[in-house]
C-alpha cells in the first residue's frame, strides 16, 4: 500500500465514524482529537476499523502514535503486508 | 387515558411512555402484521419521537390479533396500538384487519373482545432473573410499571403484584388504573413536561422529521426535561477525587491479553462501580413519585450519549451490576452505535434508574450534572489527568478522575450520598473485582 492508500483508507474509516468531518480540512500533522470532536469510543472504533481492513493488529499502547493522520500512515506502512 | 393491558386472553399493546419529556409518538413503522407470533421482548413496531426512532418492544407472548393505529399517525401515550393474542388458544385467523383512522381515547369501554374461551391458563411473564427477594420495605415494581404508575396517577401503594415475587407489573398498575379511574391519585401525578410547541396530536401522518426538525424538538424535549428538574428537584452536589492508578494499570494489562475487538474503555469500569455502589446505599437508585422515593432493585444505569449533530440521549444498559465488564463493553458499544444512528429500543428509553455522565472526553474535570426526572440521582465523571496526590506522606503523580454526585435531597441527603461516592472510591480501588 502507498502512503496515499493508507490515508484515503483511514480517512474513509473515519468519515464512517464522525460523517461531519471534511478530509480536505485535516491536517495530517495534528492529532486528530484537536481537530475533530471524537471520544474514546470513537477512536477505540477507528482503531478497530483499520485492524480489520489491514489485518494490522495495534497494541493499547501504540494508540498514541495514531494521534495523527501522518502518524497512522507511518505506523501502518511498515506493517501492513503487501 | 388508560391502557387496559390484559383484557381476558387479549392483550392491549399500548404507545409507551418513551422518557419523562414523551407526550406522544408516531407510528412509522409496523414490523408485525395480524396473524403474526410475537414473543416478550420482540420489536415489533418503530416509533418516533422527539429524541430518536424508537424501536418498540412488546411484553407478552402472543399472536397479533389485529392493528389499531396505522403507520403515519401520532398518538399520545396510552393509546391503544395493537391487540394481542396470548397463547394457550386456538388460534382463529386473524379477521380482516380494517385499521381505524383514528383512535379515539378510551376510557372503560371494553375493547372489541374477541370471542373468549372460559379462562385460559393465564401465560405468566417468564420469570426476570433477579436475586432473590430482598427486604420486605423495597416494593418489587419493574421499573416500565413504575413509569405507567407516574403516567396514569396510580398510588403503588395500593397496586397488588402479580408478577415474580409479587412484582408490581405494567399489567397490575394499568388494572388498577382502570379499576379507579375517577379517583383522584393521591398526589398530583407529576406535571407532565410543558407541551411542546411541536405538531400536536391531530398532526397529518407524515414520515420521519427531517434533521433539523429532530434537532430543535430534540432542544425542546431537553429544555422540557432539564426544566422540570430544576423547577422540582432540590438538587444537593458532592463531588470527591478518587486516584486511578490501580484501575487503570490493571485495564491496561487486561486489554493487552485482548485484541483490539475486545478492549475495554475505562468508562466501563466506572459504570459498573456506580452500579455497585447502588447496593451499598440503594437510596440513589430509583424514581421520585408520589411524594416518597420508589426503590428499584434492578440497576440500569442510563449512559449520556452525546450526538455528532448535538443534543444528547441517555438510555439504559439493564442489569449493570451483575454483567461482567466486557459484557457492559459490549453493551455499550451497541448502544453508541444505535444512539447515533438514531434508533433506540423502548426499554432503553425508559427504564433507566440512574444516570452516568462522563463528561472527560471534552477534556473538564468537574461535572455538576441536572437529575433526569423521575431518577433521583446522576453521577458525574470528569477527564483523568495527572495530578500531585499526597499518600502515606509522600506526594507523588498519579492519574485521578473526579467523580460527582447530583442528588435529589427529597429522596437522600448529604451524609448517604457521601457515603455512595465512597463506595465507589473503594470500588475503582479493587478493579479485579469489578
Amino acid at each position: 500500500m502507498t502512503d496515499d492508500e493508507i490515508k484515503a483508507l483511514v480517512l474513509r474509516e473515519l468519515g464512517k465514524i464522525a460523517p461531519e468531518v471534511d478530509a480536505d480540512q485535516i491536517d495530517p500533522a495534528i492529532e486528530l482529537r484537536e481537530q475533530i470532536d471524537l471520544d474514546s469510543m470513537d477512536l477505540l472504533n477507528l482503531m478497530i476499523a483499520i485492524h480489520q481492513t489491514t489485518g494490522v493488529d495495534i497494541p493499547e499502547a501504540d494508540y498514541p502514535q495514531m494521534a495523527g493522520l501522518n502518524g497512522c500512515v507511518a505506523y501502518l506502512r511498515s506493517r501492513i503486508k503487501a | 387515558m388508560l391502557c387496559a393491558g390484559w383484557w381476558g386472553t387479549v392483550a392491549e399493546f399500548c404507545m409507551p411512555a418513551l422518557g419523562a419529556d414523551m407526550e406522544a409518538g408516531i407510528i412509522l413503522q409496523w414490523l408485525v402484521k395480524p396473524g403474526d407470533a410475537v414473543k416478550r421482548g420482540d420489536i415489533i413496531a418503530v416509533v418516533d419521537t422527539e429524541k430518536a426512532t424508537i424501536e418498540v418492544e412488546v411484553f407478552i407472548t402472543g399472536m397479533i390479533q389485529s392493528i389499531v393505529v396505522p403507520e403515519g399517525e401520532k398518538v399520545p401515550i396510552g393509546t391503544v396500538l395493537a391487540l394481542i393474542r396470548t397463547e394457550g388458544e386456538a388460534v382463529t385467523p386473524p379477521p380482516e384487519v380494517k385499521p381505524k383512522p383514528a383512535v379515539p381515547p378510551r376510557a372503560v369501554a371494553p375493547a372489541p373482545a374477541p370471542p373468549r374461551p372460559p379462562a385460559p391458563p393465564r401465560i405468566e411473564k417468564p420469570p426476570i432473573p433477579k436475586p432473590p427477594p430482598a427486604a420486605p420495605p423495597r416494593l418489587h415494581v419493574s421499573p416500565l410499571a413504575m413509569r405507567i404508575a407516574l403516567e396514569l396517577g396510580v398510588d403503588l401503594s395500593t397496586v397488588k403484584g402479580t408478577g415474580p415475587d409479587g412484582a408490581i407489573t405494567k399489567a397490575d398498575v394499568e388494572r388498577a388504573a382502570k379499576a379507579a379511574p375517577a379517583a383522584p391519585p393521591t398526589a398530583p401525578p407529576p406535571p407532565a413536561a410543558p407541551p411542546v410547541e411541536a405538531p400536536k396530536v391531530a398532526a397529518p401522518p407524515r414520515p420521519a422529521m427531517t434533521p433539523e426538525e429532530r434537532q430543535a424538538a430534540m432542544r425542546r424535549a431537553i429544555a422540557a426535561a432539564m426544566a422540570r428538574s430544576k423547577r422540582e428537584i432540590p438538587h444537593y452536589y458532592l463531588g470527591t477525587d478518587i486516584e486511578m492508578s490501580r484501575a487503570m494499570a490493571w485495564l491496561a494489562a487486561e486489554n493487552l491479553k485482548r485484541p483490539v475487538t475486545e478492549r475495554i474503555l475505562y468508562s466501563v469500569m466506572l459504570l459498573k462501580a456506580v452500579a455497585l455502589a447502588v447496593h451499598d446505599v440503594p437510596e440513589m437508585n430509583g424514581f421520585w413519585a408520589e411524594g416518597a422515593f420508589k426503590p428499584i432493585e434492578a440497576v440500569h444505569v442510563g449512559v449520556a450519549i452525546s450526538l455528532r449533530q448535538g443534543g444528547l440521549i441517555a438510555p439504559a444498559i439493564h442489569d449493570i451490576d451483575k454483567k461482567r465488564l466486557d459484557e457492559i463493553m459490549v453493551n455499550l458499544r451497541d448502544l453508541v452505535k444505535r444512539v447515533r444512528a438514531g434508533v433506540l429500543r423502548s426499554s432503553e428509553i425508559a427504564d433507566a434508574t440512574i444516570t452516568v455522565t462522563s463528561l472527560g472526553e471534552q477534556g473538564v474535570e468537574n461535572v455538576f450534572g441536572i437529575i433526569y426526572p423521575p431518577q433521583v440521582a446522576l453521577v458525574g465523571f470528569g477527564k483523568i489527568t495527572e495530578r500531585p496526590w499526597a499518600a502515606d506522606g509522600m506526594v507523588g503523580v498519579k492519574p485521578v478522575i473526579t467523580a460527582s454526585l447530583s442528588a435529589d435531597h427529597r429522596a437522600s441527603d448529604g451524609h448517604r450520598g457521601g457515603l455512595f461516592l465512597a463506595a465507589i472510591n473503594r470500588l475503582l480501588q479493587e478493579p479485579e473485582k469489578l
